[in-house]
């Protein structure tokens, strides 16, 4: 059977470490122990439910799941296992691709993070900040200014990327990856 | 003398610089060598597992290459690294079709990955292989009567690695206790400083900070000594003024590595001890266990 429903489900379920999404019991402990479930439209345990019911579109059109801060704590308690904090990365992945714009500026940041080291191999720190609030709201850069002076005048923040030279590696095997491998 | 292969992960070379520093200050006086892997990339961290979870893992799996081939025990200092590199090793022995794809994108740029390193946390090759009475035996300049919380941290401990406790964490007090501080009760020690989304939901983190360093301040403590993760130890010191610009509070907790902690009781100088590139600075509170008034003076005058 491959439905609307089930093509949703079955997307997410074939992402590394979400193939157990069917076994869980909805029990909500992943959502008591969410660090940061107050902001969540949808809590960890009803955006799983709602992937089992199809329910694409309101899933990544939400802000739920940009509000995962990767605290593992939903992993290390779930009793079966599901690893909900992978579920919601991989439900971000699918939103990126398939163009979906929640409110959130997460997406943005993910995509300079990204950016960043197809570019320099590493997270150049300044280089990632700087393009994330130039594409975001500049204005909101001023008011970290004083953070970032700090970091600067305490010789932590480099104005300059290293150049690394497992960079062009990096892309071909991303290019390998996108084009389906040799063969 | 032990030899490890290491990987320090992006945010040494930028904001981890008072936890890295601190960290090859200690290396040689634990009789431990950190080699660090020639010409590593980023470790995909979990924002590209938000992008796509296939190329985040190869990633991660450059990385295991290289150190694959030093037939070392791999060491990373970054919690978000080591849990990284942790799930990568895993996921590629569990799942057959991902251990393919990312084997086909080694392969394309001559590289190849038979799953057999070890990756290790540096809290836990301290804590297990030079160990507690190792590092006592070790202290020039006990640190004794200094209330600490010790900041563990959520991806030092978890998932769940067999080490030490998902909940309620105890090395590194074990640690600062045995460099003759005073570990207090400190609950919120394993909750998440939130530094992964501090740039763009920076409210939000900055509420978990707080949350953090009230929990350390009603508990009696006059500092924070946090695991080496460059991304907590910058969430609680750098972003400390961004909590008392929103809640009017005026906290003012020195937050220690604990590199940099165990570089103090080693007897290493102020500088050594790379404590001059914290942000809340830890001066005053240490000048009592620095050696005078002299000393103190002198670091003062080299920044
Ligand atoms: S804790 Fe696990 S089983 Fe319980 S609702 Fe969350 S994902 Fe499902
Ligand atoms: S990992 Fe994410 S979803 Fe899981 S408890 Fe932490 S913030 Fe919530």
């Amino acid at each position: 059977m491959n439905n609307g429903h089930t093509a949703f489900l079955n997307e997410v379920a074939s992402i590394p470490a979400c193939d157990k999404i069917n076994e869980c019991v909805q029990c909500g402990v992943c959502s008591g122990s969410c660090t940061t479930a107050e902001h969540w439209e949808y809590t960890p345990r009803k955006i799983i439910a709602m992937v089992r019911a199809g329910m694409k579109d309101e899933v990544l059109n939400s802000n739920s799941i940009w509000y995962c801060v990767s605290c593992y704590l939903c992993n290390a308690r779930c009793p079966r296992d599901i690893k909900p904090a992978n579920i919601m990365h991989a439900l971000e992945a699918i939103a990126l691709k398939g163009g979906y714009k929640p409110p959130t500026k997460t997406t943005t940041m993910y995509r300079s993070f990204a950016r960043s080291i197809e570019k320099n191999g590493r997270i150049y720190e300044f280089g990632f900040m700087l393009e994330y609030f130039l594409k975001t709201n500049p204005f909101a850069a001023l008011k970290m200014l004083p953070l970032a002076l700090s970091l600067l005048t305490h010789k932590r923040m480099p104005l300059l990327p290293k150049v690394v030279k497992g960079t062009d590696q990096l892309n071909k095997m991303f290019h390998n990856i996108t084009t389906g491998g040799s063969r | 003398m032990r030899y490890y292969a290491y990987y320090p992960g992006c945010s040494m070379e930028a904001t981890g610089a008072p936890v890295e520093k601190a960290i090859h200050a200690i290396a040689k006086p634990l009789d431990i060598e950190l080699m660090e892997l020639e010409d590593w990339t980023c470790c995909g961290s979990s924002p590209f597992s938000g992008v796509d979870k296939v190329k985040a893992m190869a990633i991660t799996a450059r990385v295991l290459a290289q150190a694959e081939k030093t037939g070392l025990d791999l060491v990373t200092p970054c919690s978000s690294c080591y849990t990284i590199l942790r799930e990568a090793n895993q996921l590629m022995k569990e799942d057959h079709k991902l251990a393919w794809q990312v084997h086909e994108a080694l392969v394309s740029v001559g590289l190849s990955y038979n799953g057999t390193v070890n990756i290790r946390h540096i809290v836990e090759v301290i804590y297990n292989d030079v160990g507690l009475e190792a590092l006592a035996a070790k202290v020039n300049r006990p640190l004794t009567g200094l209330k600490v919380a010790c900041y563990h941290g959520c991806q030092q401990v978890r998932p769940d690695y067999g080490f030490d406790d998902s909940e309620l964490p105890d090395w590194l007090d074990r640690m600062a206790k045995s460099l003759g501080a005073e570990p207090v009760y400190f609950p919120l020690k394993a909750r998440c400083c939130g530094s992964s989304l501090v740039i763009s939901e920076t409210d939000m983190a900055v509420d978990l900070i707080h949350k953090l360093l009230q929990n350390a301040q009603e508990n009696g403590a006059q500092c924070i000594v946090s695991t080496t993760c460059p991304l907590c130890h910058t969430a609680l010191d750098a972003y400390q003024s961004k909590v008392n610009s929103k809640f009017k509070t005026k906290y003012n907790l020195p937050v220690l590595a604990i590199s940099q902690f165990i570089a103090i009781a080693l007897g290493l100088d102020f500088k050594a001890s790379a404590l001059e590139y914290n942000i809340v600075s830890p001066r005053k509170l240490l000048a009592p266990y620095f050696s005078g008034k002299a000393s103190l003076a002198k670091a003062e005058s080299a920044t």
